[in-house]
């Protein structure tokens, strides 16, 4: 009778300890999911009600500040370059929160995928995850709050409490993904994981892989080009324009002035599109690998899986090629590829919504 | 587990580990102080012009242009060396349906990792010496990742799993 009982309940820890498991590993899939759906969606929205109307507003000051130097108003001047540090600042920290939220996305899908081989106890790698998205959702949040929160109470006269705060919120995530480094080294050692984690093909899951590595191949490719070809042109444009505005400034010449005022905006324009499309197209390849993996917890049916991959693929080309066009298209451009971002977007919670109809096994597991 | 993905696995924690702890340390020591040069900078260059100091304003732009090169390349060699751990990993953990032989497959997985570590320091370097020297390392480095993920991508479409 005891030993029976024993039993029952040593089955009843085993159960529990499997469904941490899976807890921690639901944990990391859900909220990466959500992470990089939502730092998307703020980059849709950013990019529809924010990011034109700053370089117009930048474009203005740079203008005032131009006819500031020429009316010899140094007053003026600084006062034109504290609002232009106040727009770059609020452009900057919506950048910098949306690039966190998704890589931290990327980075929980990918420690998702590599549970079963870390060696920890089960409560421990919920304790971890749950230490790590904390962090994530620190860090871009209180990147976002750094324009509206300021410097005036901070501890030093550049850095304000919601800096402190973000860099506390990667501190955590570095924390939590160390803790997980040393539990896969020893788990490594030993031959088999855990839980082995199923390698049987999905359908769309062989698309995903080679869609995935082409997308970050161009990606690579695009980068390399620009490293080679237009940054230091760029970079040498960047000052040269700056001095000739000032001269002109100097010179009363306004008209001149204002050309290199355009001139300034359409290169940092330029610049802009480049290194967004780059990141994008090697961002949405290094997703498709990884929901390839994933592929195996999420519950649709074939053809609704291939329709959805086939959109987020659209929506993965779509975006980077019309970003990179905006200088020539215009704002049609910035249309075409804020619709690619909302089919990517799309596709992502369709899949989300699909590892939420996963039920879990009688043992606590992810059932396939 | 096998070599070319533990290879991968662990190269890619570690560089992710890396990149973010370099992250951290240019976020707490050097960024918030760095974007400060940067703007006062450009703003002293133009409030000297107004006051006909030319010779200062000159100087202010040089400052500024010096402070936005090494910026550029610091954030660079952050969202590199994290960007290209992370894809390691998720590398990693499929890397046996690359349809080729074990042997090829670890050179590939070293090429990746010794690539992808190598690249941001090409750029780091660029920050100290904008010779010849570092825009190699960098070179190499794109190359080694560039070509060994063109062949990943031929091993993932030749696969049959």
């Amino acid at each position: 009778m005891t030993i029976l009982s024993n039993k029952v309940m040593m089955g009843g820890a085993e159960t529990s300890n499997r469904r941490e498991a899976a807890g921690a590993e639901r944990l990391y899939i859900i909220g990466g999911i959500l992470l990089i759906a939502g730092g998307m969606l703020f980059g849709d929205l950013f990019a529809i009600l924010v990011l034109h109307q700053n370089a117009n507003r930048i474009g203005g000051e740079m203008i005032g500040a131009v006819r500031a130097v020429s009316a010899q108003d140094t007053a003026a001047v600084l006062s034109h370059f504290t609002v232009i540090g106040s727009l770059i600042e609020n452009r900057g920290t919506k950048v910098d929160a949306h690039v966190h939220a998704i890589d931290f996305g990327y980075l929980a899908l990918i420690l998702a995928l590599v549970q079963p081989y870390v060696a920890m106890t089960d409560s421990a790698k919920r304790r971890i995850a749950l230490l790590f998205l904390f962090g994530a959702v620190m860090l871009p949040v209180s990147v976002f709050l750094i324009h509206y929160i300021g410097t005036q109470y901070g501890p030093s006269d550049v850095l304000g409490w919601a800096s402190v705060s973000a860099d506390f919120g990667g501190l955590l995530v570095i924390i939590a993904s160390a803790l997980l480094a040393l539990g896969l080294f020893r788990g490594l050692r030993k031959r088999k994981p855990a839980v082995s984690p199923s390698t049987a093909d999905h359908s769309g899951g062989k698309a995903l892989l080679v869609g995935g590595a082409l997308l970050i191949l161009a990606g690579f490719v695009h980068g390399a080009y620009y490293a080679a070809f237009d940054l230091s042109r760029h970079e040498a444009s960047d000052t040269a324009i700056l001095t000739s505005m000032i001269d002109n400034a100097v010179s009363n010449n306004l008209p001149a002035a204002e050309a290199d005022v355009e001139s300034y905006g359409k290169l940092a324009g330029e610049r802009a599109v480049n290194i967004a499309a780059h990141s994008h197209i090697i961002e949405f390849g290094l997703l498709a690998i990884l929901l390839s993996f994933l592929q195996q917890y999420i519950r649709l049916s074939p053809g609704v899986r291939r329709f959805w991959i086939g959109l987020f693929f659209a929506g993965s080309v779509i975006l980077p090629v019309f970003v990179f066009l905006e200088i020539r298209l215009g704002l049609l451009a910035g249309g075409i590829a804020d619709f690619g971002g909302a089919l990517v977007l799309l596709a992502l919670i369709a899949m989300l919504v699909g590892v939420l109809r996963q039920k879990r096994t009688s043992e606590g597991g992810l059932s396939a | 587990m096998r070599t070319s993905k533990k290879v991968l696995v662990i190269g890619g924690l570690l560089l992710s580990l890396w990149g973010m702890s370099y992250g951290l340390y240019y976020a707490v020591f050097v960024e918030h102080q760095t974007l400060d040069t940067i703007s006062s900078a450009l703003a002293a260059s133009f409030s000297n012009a107004a006051g006909r100091k030319m010779e200062a304003s000159k100087i202010n732009l040089e400052g500024y242009a010096l402070a936005s090169y090494d910026y550029t390349r610091q954030v660079d060699v952050h969202s590199h060396w994290i960007g290209l751990g992370m894809l390691l990993i998720g590398l990693g953990i499929i890397f046996h349906k690359v349809s080729f032989g074990e042997e090829l497959r670890i050179t590939l997985a070293l090429a990746l990792l010794i690539g992808s570590a190598l690249f941001p320091v090409g750029v780091l370097l660029q920050t100290v010496d904008r010779g010849f020297l570092p825009r190699l390392i960098a070179s190499i480095g794109a190359a080694l990742v560039t070509v060994s993920l063109a062949m990943v991508a031929a091993g993932f479409a030749r696969s049959n799993e």
